[in-house]
């Protein structure tokens, strides 16, 4: 049959074969480049899965913490102390002060870890072979001062038996959370072979138990106590330097974008000033450290390690952001607006305050809330003025040395005992990222409220 | 407490003042129907402006200069020949002492006669002065404030001026991000003119080796400061983190913009951008936690010494975060290039990937590598992860897998914040921050140009 075919059909089944085999073949290249683009995506998506599934894994464990229920007996044959003084008829304020503060050191004096090593053994089942620096590692190091705490707050607590809740040491918490490997023998484990034992049988018995690490939330940093290290100075530093940011940063930055946008002549310094800022926005946050150690800690003599000084390097930082977004909002105002608003005779300035700044509002806030987000994670300048220094109070002014959550979680994730300060790393991640994230949800939120009302 | 009675102060002067001019506005209009030019609260305003501008200038110059008289007081309160035996560092212990003495916290160790007396002085001596500044604010704020009200009439254009004054405060502000680049550049400058006093700049920026060395003895042993080292580990992991971010963003940023159905887009998108929300603080304990770990588990199994801290893992981990930067940036771009250049595409029959091969990226290309460019200057800026992966090993070698040192990590390791900044240990890291601003900047300005330069084309 073919050779009956003209060579002109012939010709065209032959395109027809070649447009098939071309088109199977520019399909299969098309779906590869599809498929290549869905690849990127799911990779994009898996590494933001990734991340999150790995801080939470490493992080969760962190928020419980291992407390000792201990029966403590405040034994006179140990605390060897006189009565805390009563004030005497006629006794001078100062006086009585001297005195109480004399009973308080010798309070300090005493050998408040054999209380603790009385009742560690008390607790530990008869029979077994323990010395007392083994039984003192099960306590985390602060104990003696929250025993100490709770008799000077009730000296009648002397000669007395109380329940009290102590927070178990790091290493045994890495014992029992099994951060550190079981199976290694006796010199590379932390905690001496007794009292790993004891450790085992506390938590068997129920002396130890687990509960809510309230701890990271309402203590400071500590170095001697690992356990009882927590994350509220680093907190009320970063509340500090926001609050700086929001105060000046938002007045300064809108008061710039709407100068440039309403009221500047077009000139070529305004020019250099948009470059500028544009640049300004682009400038690595570790300059602004540079910046920040150069002028206002070596020049300005402004307090070292200070949230003012943290909060005016990130109101810098963060200027620019606000700027561009509110010449952004300012730009999308309608002229119908301004028209309008001209026509009934207002003056510029009535124009722009009375009318168009009302508009921009909701980008405003957006704009601001995602600055501030940004501010609370950067953590490279902050290292340069100072704030990685070890603090262990809460701030209570701005000029008071202090560190920020991100600068914490450097800190922490430096420390020697790494089984331990891992997964606290990781649970003080866990709490910044909340705080951003409901920074972020805030905004979004207002933003779809405040653009339904306008 | 000082501060809280001249905020208070300045409080009552702002409303009274306001309440002044405000009121007799209303007088004005009220008692003889002649039509005023300005509003009354702009007369109000008028009026505190007046008011509070003086006041603020008397307290502003005891700032300034309060600290210099009240130290000569306190000088001259010291008996003649202790103060000719004192030297420079003695005389200014003293005067702290005396400082605090008046404060009332008291000093360490024996208080002599004459500071007791020198602190007993001091205090009463800032206690007047203080009560004099405060009265002179309030006077010349009142003052001020019965001249202003004077001056009104309903032919005042109280809202001209006003307007005025709002217009100098707003241009005041956007000096600020003039100042801030004045600042930065200055400060990097000074301070690393400083540094090469005491290192050559050829030495610097072409030197091979880094080894500051911490003796504090001064003199001849400075140590070294190459900084081709750092550059070239800063190169590395830019590069790295470039051969990760660049395919996946821009191919997620194609599969967004061409391909996804937009309910899809809608979730894929901010959740991409979740990533560029993330502290780099993160991101650096991942790398450290559990990218590094695995890789040098992964290096094991196929036979490669993958060190667990090394550029490589620093550049992937970089890679991951630039990655909806490179993607959001592109989609913009793809987004502007005229719908009428791919329907033509279509129109010849081309299949959407061609299209997009051969019509849309070349025609996207200058704005996806402004773009890229962008990119590559926040790598090369970034500072956490690569203090927390990168190993800190500023050792001149090309080996990925090895640990380096970038510029930022030198900056971050010479200025710790507690050192004085005297000798070239700590002023290198201005240095050090003066290239990383001038290259970041070059990056930025040359790609901003061609990403405008694309958007003209266009329009």
């Amino acid at each position: 049959m073919t050779d009956m075919l003209s060579t002109g059909q012939q010709a065209s089944i032959d395109r027809t074969r070649l447009i098939r085999a071309g088109l199977r073949k520019r399909h299969l290249s098309e779906n590869i480049f599809k498929g290549l683009g869905l690849a990127a995506i799911i990779l994009a998506l898996g590494f933001v899965a990734l991340l999150f599934v790995d801080i939470v894994r490493k992080g969760v464990p962190a928020f419980t913490q291992s407390n000792l229920h201990l029966a403590i007996t405040y034994d006179p044959a140990i605390l060897k102390i006189d009565p805390p003084p009563v004030r005497a008829a006629g006794q001078s304020d100062a006086d009585f002060q001297a005195a109480n503060l004399k009973w308080q050191r010798d309070l300090a004096m005493l050998n408040w870890n054999k209380v603790i090593e009385a009742s560690l053994r008390a607790a530990a089942p008869a029979g077994l072979e323990i010395d007392a620096k083994a039984l003192l590692s099960i306590a985390e190091t602060d104990a003696r001062h929250v025993v100490r705490e709770m008799f000077v707050a009730n000296p009648s607590l002397l000669g007395q038996t109380v329940e009290v809740e102590l927070l178990a040491s790091a290493n045994a918490v890495n014992w029992i959370r099994g951060n550190i490997d079981r199976s290694l023998g006796d010199a590379q484990q932390q905690l001496s072979a007794s009292a790993r034992t004891l450790i085992d049988e506390f938590v068997a018995n129920g002396t130890i138990t687990n509960g809510f690490a309230w701890s990271i939330f309402t203590n400071v940093d500590s170095r001697s106590a690992p356990a009882s290290a927590g994350l509220l100075g680093a907190f009320v530093g970063t509340l500090w330097m926001m609050l700086i940011v929001i105060v000046l940063a938002v007045p300064i930055g809108v008061a710039s974008a709407i100068y440039l946008e309403e009221f500047a002549p077009k000139s070529r310094i305004t020019d250099f000033i948009e470059v500028n800022i544009n640049n300004l926005a682009a400038v690595p946050s570790i300059v602004f450290g540079l910046l920040g150690a150069a002028a206002f800690i070596n020049y300005m003599h402004l307090p070292i390690s200070a949230p003012i000084v943290g909060g005016l390097v990130l109101t810098l930082m963060t200027l620019p952001t606000i700027i561009i977004a509110t010449r952004g909002a300012l730009l999308g105002v309608s002229p119908a607006l301004r028209q309008a608003a001209l026509g009934m005779g207002a003056s510029k300035t009535q124009m722009v305050f009375h009318h168009v700044l009302p508009v921009t509002f909701p980008s405003i806030l957006t704009a601001t809330i995602l600055g501030v987000a940004h501010a609370l994670g950067e953590t490279a300048p902050l290292l340069l003025i100072g704030m990685k220094a070890f603090v262990a109070a809460v701030p209570a002014t701005p000029l008071d040395q202090a560190t920020a959550l991100p600068v914490q979680i450097y800190l922490w994730q430096g420390n020697e005992n790494r089984n331990f300060f891992e997964p606290r790393t990781a649970a003080a991640i866990m709490v910044l990222l909340l705080v951003m994230i409901c920074l972020n949800g805030v905004a979004i939120y207002l933003r779809s409220r405040l653009e339904k009302r306008a | 407490m000082n501060s809280l009675v001249i905020a208070g102060l300045l409080l009552v002067l702002l409303g009274l003042a306001y309440q002044s001019g405000w009121s007799r506005s209303r007088g004005l209009s009220t008692a003889n129907g002649v039509k005023v030019h300005s509003r009354p609260q702009y007369h109000g305003s008028y009026v505190a402006i007046w008011t509070l501008v003086p006041a603020l200038i008397i307290i502003a110059l005891w700032a300034w200069l309060g600290d210099g008289i009240t130290h000569n007081f306190i000088v001259s309160q010291i008996p003649v020949e202790t103060v000719q035996s004192l030297d420079q560092v003695g005389l200014n212990a003293t005067i702290a002492r005396i400082r605090s003495l008046a404060t009332g916290y008291g000093v360490a160790g024996e208080i002599l006669p004459y500071e007791q007396t020198a602190g007993d002085a001091l205090r009463s001596f800032q206690f007047i002065t203080f009560l004099i500044v405060v009265v002179a604010a309030a006077v010349a704020g009142i003052v001020a404030l019965l001249y202003a009200r004077g001056r009104i009439t309903a032919r005042l254009r109280a809202r001209n001026a006003v307007e005025r004054v709002i217009n100098i405060a707003l241009l005041a502000c956007s000096a600020v991000a003039i100042l801030t680049t004045v600042g930065i550049v200055a400060s990097l400058v000074s301070e690393a003119y400083k540094f090469f006093t005491f290192i050559h700049p050829l030495d610097f920026f072409f030197g091979t080796v880094w080894n500051p060395s911490f003796s504090s003895t001064g003199g001849a042993a400075h140590g070294q400061y190459g900084l081709l080292p750092l550059l070239v580990g800063t190169l590395m992991i830019t590069l790295i983190a470039m051969l990760v971010a660049v395919p996946v963003g821009l191919m997620a940023a194609i599969y967004l913009s061409q391909y996804a159905h937009h309910s899809f887009r809608a979730v894929a998108k901010p959740i991409i951008e979740i990533l560029a929300g993330i502290p780099t603080i993160v991101f650096g304990f991942f790398a450290l936690v559990t990218v590094g770990p695995f890789l040098r588990d992964f290096g094991s199994l196929v036979g490669l010494d993958i060190k667990a801290t090394s550029a490589l893992t620093a550049g992937i981990v970089m890679g991951i975060m630039i990655i909806p930067f490179v993607s959001s940036l592109s989609d913009d771009i793809l987004n502007q290039v005229p719908r009428t250049l791919r329907d033509g595409a279509y129109g010849l029959g081309a299949t959407k990937s061609e299209t997009i091969r051969n019509v849309l990226l070349p025609a996207a290309l200058p704005g996806i590598v402004g773009a890229f460019l962008l990119a590559v200057s926040r790598a090369v800026g970034e500072t956490m992860i690569v203090v927390l992966a990168a190993g800190n090993s500023p050792v001149l070698r090309g080996n990925p897998f090895e640990p380096v040192a970038t510029i930022t990590v030198s900056i971050v390791n010479q200025l710790t914040g507690d050192s004085d900044f005297a000798g070239p240990q700590s002023l290198v890291a201005f240095a050090l921050g003066l290239t990383l601003f001038v290259i970041t900047l070059c990056l930025n300005v040359f790609a901003l140009y061609i990403v405008r330069r694309f958007r003209e084309q266009y329009e």
